[in-house]
């Protein structure tokens, strides 16, 4: 982790010189402000900062960023940004993907990112659409989606991201909204300070290959009934008066939405981001039906285990501890180990 | 009794067994000894893909050939002049190797009924005459081992076991090799079960002891020490060698390391040896696959380690895209290519030079990088050095061609002195390099080396971003300007006929050669094996053999136009000579075999005695 520098920065200092070219109206334009707008708050100068990326619409992230930034190929940034934070521990690495750069072609190096526990923060930018490729549908697109690729629908069930990285052992998990920049920034706040990698799901919109794909969320007439706002400590209800809520059905494995005024208060799911068992946050993960309902936002698992970072460089640490002498010496004294002759 | 004993100036031993009878160590340890009497060496182990093929079959064969000499040698040796055959199976996979009157030491205790059908024999070839050519020392090596242990505190499988310390001590006393380093060997391996230690010392001087009395071995031979340089030597495998030379490079370049390596023979030994060199600064990364070994590999290159990735053909295809992306950032990378035979999964463990097609060009787009090769084990230590000297310098990707032959092959190595290794220390950028003396210009290039500054995160005031999509000379803005797009392709072409590689160094000792052997790589010891033996006899010939194959010695189009035939020998079906063709306009003859084994100096020397008796 990189260690706090006072210093004051403001949005401006971290915006670049490049003009931004997303189309307009997309949802990246939003992410971009709030990420800029966050980036004082971490006290970190600018020369410790570093966006990887892959490919896609998102993934033009970096450019945007006056940071270090590396725009590299379709689906390696985590691998990149591991070798990256592995060797550099004094810096503060994030990752920009997309859902096809993620989950589609990068797919093993994000699973693998995220059982090391990395120490990356991961934001992906959810349109469920391949943006850049100019709208063909992705591994999160819903079954039957029809696109220029899928003209009579798609075959493919989709993957649930956060289950995803659930499954691969991820330490943080959270699901946040690219029109909503104050929850954006809570969320970003909370990765930023855990420790390995954290998994931030953002719901974007591309409003020209897959415009309105999280409407209900977002729309005042709804969101309020749709959206899950989860908070550490506190009992989850939602709903415009609070009239949904979330109980541990009796017998059942998961968690499942009731009418709150149906069910005891002390049968509510009191969220707790710290449980140490998956089956939580995966159980989160899974309310959501296809209709966008019940849709929980906000930090689902925050649980401390090493970094791979930290236990890379402990051993490197440890290792050069115990050596004597200068590196000129022992490199004479590894070339001559093992059996050796001598002619005069 | 007193054994006559006489000198021989070489020897060639093949050990062979099957792969759970421990020929590779026994091998190993034959070598050893062999070195401590300052013999010149040269290896060449063969052993299966499979961990345990069914035991007892043709494909279960393992074997280790040592070859050793009172004089400088070049290869592991064409035919053994002794096999060690520890059952019919190492027999029959083997014999056809073997010249006529060469010795065979067989254990007759394998020679079952059931083991001799297992590979079809249906007579024992030690009772049918079909051996009467060689002299065969039938041993009973199982039963005599167990004999021997009878007394100690061992099972009876690990006494079984223990029948390889017993044929190492019978061939340690046939030549007359100093056996302390094996005792010591067996005390360290054994370090936990001193009952083993006891049990296999017991075997090893039961095989000596039996040399020194039977009738059967009436001779006993010397071959006496090399006249090598003077100076510290060890017995060394390429791959050692090459994982020694990454620690050189770290600590040469004053650099931390970064190896990403995802498993694959015959690359994974490097892997495991920099694992235990953690002191030196270097970390090891086993990554999930090739592309992620590599894309960390670049990370951390981009973050300012040496960045350096090992794998073999299979895994150098996997990792192309990324090499693509590092030609775009012109960061310095290494990737270590240990060839294996191909296509696909091919033969694992056998050697062969059919990458450098794809070293040169297997990538999208114009991508050139620098390509170098080691000749022999030993040179591996200074190819990889080399590797990251031109990566660090001129801030590309090198690719490292061995292969299996030199990676698992082994010689005698005059360690060099640390103070002697080229210094590889770089400066990163610090401080901004445009005119106006605030932005920096992250691709204004160095005007030697067309090199750009190597600015890592970290750096205040050089916050930058570069990325896949073609940029803009030198401020690395994107860019889709038809001109700069070519002129940066011809930039990175130019960068790489930029480094500085030394010329090629033609070996003609009397100077009337009219044939040159064209050679890279692996190649090195049989064909100068071959030209040495083809100038005993009369003949004129030269040598010139590529280190460097992009680019190529400056001086190559010259020392090809002075010769009238260029032959090319490769274990390929010609990859350099098309180069060479193209190139050079020369009407080179290629030679090329892929049986997934080294050439042999015998069949060279008969084709280029062809080539200069007849043009
Ligand atoms: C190896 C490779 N294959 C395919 C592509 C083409 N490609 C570029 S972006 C992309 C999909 C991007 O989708 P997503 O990650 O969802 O990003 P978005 O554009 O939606 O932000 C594809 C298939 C590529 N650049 N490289
Ligand atoms: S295609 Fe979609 S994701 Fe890409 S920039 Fe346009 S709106 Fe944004
Ligand atoms: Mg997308």
């Amino acid at each position: 982790m990189a260690e706090p520098v006072a210093v004051k920065l403001t949005i401006k200092d971290f915006k670049s010189d490049q003009e931004v070219r997303w189309c307009p109206g997309c949802g990246d334009y939003a992410i971009l402000a709030a990420v800029q707008s966050f980036m004082p708050e971490l006290g970190i100068p600018r020369e410790r900062i570093v966006f990887v990326s892959g490919i896609g619409c998102s993934s033009r992230f970096p450019y945007y960023m006056n940071t270090y930034g590396l725009h590299s190929i379709h689906g390696r940034a985590p691998a990149i940004a591991t070798g990256l934070s592995v060797s550099r521990p004094d810096l503060s690495v994030w990752v920009v993907t997309g859902d096809g750069d993620a989950l589609s072609i990068g797919g093993n190096h994000l699973i693998h990112a995220l059982r090391r526990n990395v120490n990356l923060k991961i934001l992906l930018f959810n349109n469920r659409i391949y943006g850049l490729t100019k709208g063909q549908y992705s591994p999160t697109s819903e079954l039957g989606k029809i696109t220029k690729s899928t003209p009579v629908g798609s075959a493919d069930s989709p993957f649930n991201p956060l289950s995803l990285a659930l499954g691969a052992e991820a330490t943080f998990v959270a699901r946040t909204i690219d029109s909503d920049r104050k929850h954006l920034q809570s969320v970003l706040r909370a990765a930023a300070e855990h420790e390995g990698s954290a998994f931030v799901e953002i719901y974007q919109n591309c409003n020209i290959f897959n415009d309105g794909a999280f409407d209900e969320l977002k729309d005042a007439g709804t969101r309020d009934d749709y959206l899950i706002r989860l908070e550490h400590g506190q009992p989850i209800t939602f709903g415009k008066d609070g009239q949904f809520c979330v109980v541990h059905p009796p017998g059942g494995f998961g968690l499942e939405v009731r009418e709150t005024a149906s069910v005891s208060p002390a049968d509510i799911v009191v969220h707790d981001a710290g449980v140490a068992e998956p089956a939580y946050a995966f159980a989160l993960s899974r309310l959501p039906g296809e209709d966008l309902r019940n849709t929980p936002i906000g930090v689902f698992r925050q649980v401390p285990r090493p970094s791979y970072d930290n236990l890379v460089h402990s051993q490197v640490e440890a290792a050069k501890a115990k050596a004597t002498g200068t590196p000129e010496e022992q490199l004479a004294g590894l070339l001559t180990s093992g059996d050796t002759w001598t002619i005069i | 009794m007193t054994k006559q004993v006489r000198q021989l100036d070489r020897v060639v031993i093949r050990f062979a067994g099957d792969s759970g009878d421990g020929m590779q160590l026994t091998g190993d340890r034959f070598t050893s000894e062999t070195a401590q009497l300052g013999n010149d060496i040269s290896t060449l182990p063969n052993f299966p893909a499979e961990i345990r093929a069914p035991a007892g079959t043709l494909p279960g064969v393992s074997s280790f050939q040592v070859h050793f000499a009172d004089y400088d040698i070049l290869t592991p040796g064409d035919a053994p002049n002794v096999l060690v055959a520890m059952n019919p199976a190492a027999l029959k996979a083997n014999v056809g190797d073997l010249p006529r009157g060469a010795a065979i030491i067989v254990n007759t205790d394998e020679f079952t009924k059931r083991n001799l059908a297992k590979v079809g024999y249906t007579v024992s070839p030690l009772e049918d005459g079909s051996l009467e050519g060689y002299s065969v020392h039938p041993v009973g090596l199982t039963s005599m081992t167990v004999g021997a242990l009878a007394d100690h505190d061992v099972s009876k499988k690990d006494a079984e076991r223990a029948k390889n310390m017993f044929a190492l001590g019978l061939l340690s006393w046939m030549y007359s090799r100093p056996y302390e380093s094996t005792i010591t060997f067996l005390e360290r391996k054994f370090a936990a079960r001193p009952e083993l230690v006891s049990a296999n010392i017991a075997a090893f001087k039961a095989g000596w002891n039996f040399g020194e009395t039977t009738e059967d071995f009436a001779v006993r031979y010397e071959v006496k020490p090399a006249k090598m340089p003077p100076g510290t030597y060890r017995n060394i495998t390429g791959n050692a060698a090459l994982a020694l030379g990454i620690v050189a490079s770290a600590v040469r370049s004053k650099l931390p390391v970064f190896l990403g390596a995802y498993p694959i023979t015959p690359a994974s030994d490097i892997l495991h040896e920099l694992s235990k060199h953690k002191r030196f600064g270097i970390t090891t990364m086993q990554a999930e696959d090739e592309i992620a070994a590599i894309g960390a590999t670049l990370g951390a290159a981009y973050g300012g380690a040496l960045g350096i990735t090992t794998t073999s053909g299979p895994g150098v295809a996997l990792k192309g895209e990324t090499i693509s992306l590092a030609v775009a950032l012109e960061l310095p990378l290494v990737i270590v290519d240990v060839q294996r035979a191909g296509p696909s999964t091919g033969m694992p463990t056998k050697t062969e030079q059919a990458d450098l097609n794809m070293a040169l060009f297997g990538r999208h787009g114009e991508a050139p990088v620098a390509v170098i090769a080691p000749k022999s084990p030993s040179d591996c230590f200074h190819a990889i050095i080399e590797a990251s000297r031109i990566a660090l310098t001129h801030r590309t990707p090198v690719i490292l061609l061995s292969d299996n032959y030199v990676a698992n092959g082994s010689e005698p190595w005059l360690l060099p002195d640390v103070e002697s290794l080229p210094d590889l220390t770089v400066e990163f950028a610090t401080a901004p390099n445009g005119e106006d003396g605030t932005t920096f210009l992250p691709y204004l290039r160095d005007p030697e080396t067309l090199a750009r500054p190597w600015a890592i995160p970290g750096t205040a005031g050089l916050e930058h971003r570069i990325g896949g999509l073609e940029k803009a000379d030198k401020t690395g803005d994107i860019s889709y300007d038809p001109g700069n797009h070519d002129f940066m392709v011809r930039t990175r072409a130019a960068r790489i006929e930029a480094i500085q590689v030394p010329d090629v160094e033609v070996e003609d000792p009397d100077g009337e050669a009219r044939v040159l052997v064209l050679g890279w790589g692996s190649t090195y010891g049989p064909i100068g094996a071959a030209c040495r033996a083809l100038r005993q006899r009369g003949h004129s010939v030269a040598q010139a053999h590529l280190r460097h194959l992009a680019p190529m010695p400056g001086n190559l189009g010259e020392v090809l136009g002075s010769y009238d035939r260029v032959v090319i020998p490769e274990m390929n079906l010609g990859q350099l000579a098309h180069v060479i063709r193209a190139r050079y306009l020369v009407d080179a003859i290629p030679y090329n075999k892929v049986r997934g084994l080294p050439f042999t100096a015998a069949e060279l020397e008969s084709m280029l005695e062809d080539v200069v008796k007849n043009g």
